[in-house]
């Protein structure tokens, strides 16, 4: 149970190399404060293991407790058609406390969104992207946001960045 | 720890059957949902701290559950005004089932009552549209199973003629 289902592949997004000896998968929510939690410390843990870490984002929004987790996802697909994804996804997570249609629209223009590519955005156009990355989740045995994988098997342990940091250096 | 026989309900065996209140004015039977296959989600109380819990996690999946035409039922030991109220607060879209009277009856009848902590284990009982347990997981009681193995047994369920609605 609970292993990596749909495995890391080029549709993924992916920071650090792909061949690296630590493939860390977070999937996460915008909205969520856990992940909000999260995501500087695992900032941190990138700085410090360098190329020895991929980490790699898949959207798993939980739409009934977070009203503006799905729109924040799509917002954060289409700027992977510009290439700015990961700006996005930074931009998201620390605006976490303004996520509604008309602060996204803000970031989108921020990052250089033409008037059609958020018109797309806020028609749905990458609904199914998302929904994808969350079918995935769910048939990888994601129990909740974040939920991370360490070289494909679930992770349940703390998420702070000294705790991942002293578990990977144990492992080399 | 109780010294009676510890009752555990085998795979291939019909799942006993049970009627429990949902609400203050109903109450479900596990014998009405004959004829599709159906999800009992055991765990050990409302208003868990997190925010990915298992059941918020279940709710958002409900459009997987249906794909296979199944019925999630949560249960435990919660009574029902209680489970109303996370029900609301959590905006949850399935039943949740009171095990109140006698306490933890229907946790024991399926060997997953814990009685140290006085509430069901966090297990899993998939059952077949003729009231077979399928499969069953029992987890960690810390950790939140996922829904993985649950999507996994429905998938290996056979697939009855017009059951997809």
């Amino acid at each position: 149970m609970s292993h990596l289902t749909p495995a890391v592949g080029p549709a993924d997004h992916v920071q650090g190399p792909r061949d690296a000896g630590i493939v860390l998968v977070e999937y996460g929510d915008f909205e969520c404060p856990y992940c909000g939690e999260a995501y500087p410390e695992l900032k941190a843990l990138q700085q410090a293991m360098g190329d020895a870490l991929c980490f790699v984002f898949r959207h798993f929004p939980l739409t009934n407790a977070h009203p503006h987790a799905e729109r924040a996802a799509e917002f954060a697909e289409a700027a992977t058609t510009i290439g700015r994804f990961w700006e996005m996804h930074d931009l998201l997570y620390e605006n976490q406390e303004a996520l509604d249609d008309r602060s996204l629209v803000g970031y989108a223009a921020q990052l250089g969104f033409d008037k059609a590519l958020i018109e797309s955005t806020l028609r749905g156009d990458f609904a199914e992207r998302v929904r994808h990355d969350f079918t995935g989740g769910v048939r990888s045995g994601v129990n909740g946001t974040p939920c991370l994988f360490i070289n494909g098997q679930r992770y349940d342990g703390p998420r702070d960045a000294d705790s991942l940091i002293e578990l990977f250096r144990r492992q080399d | 720890m109780s010294s009676a026989t510890p009752v555990t309900v085998e795979i291939g065996q019909p799942a006993p059957d049970f009627t429990l209140h949902s609400t203050p004015d109903q109450t479900v039977s596990l014998s009405e949902l004959r004829g599709r296959p159906v999800v009992l989600v055991f765990y050990p109380a409302d208003w868990s701290p997190v925010c990915g819990d298992q059941v918020s996690l279940y709710n958002e999946l409900l459009a997987e559950f249906r794909a296979y035409n199944s019925e999630i039922i949560g249960i435990s030991v919660d009574g029902v005004w209680c489970h109303a109220a996370f029900a609301g607060d959590r905006k949850l879209h399935f039943p949740l089932l009171a095990d109140f009277e006698p306490k933890g009856d229907v946790a024991r009848r399926y060997g997953v009552y814990e009685a140290s902590g006085g509430t069901s284990q966090r297990a899993l009982f998939v059952i077949d549209a003729d009231g077979i347990v399928r499969w069953r997981y029992v987890s960690p009681i810390g950790i939140n199973p996922g829904a993985d193995g649950i999507l996994d047994a429905l998938d290996k369920l056979p697939r009855k003629q017009g059951s997809s609605s």
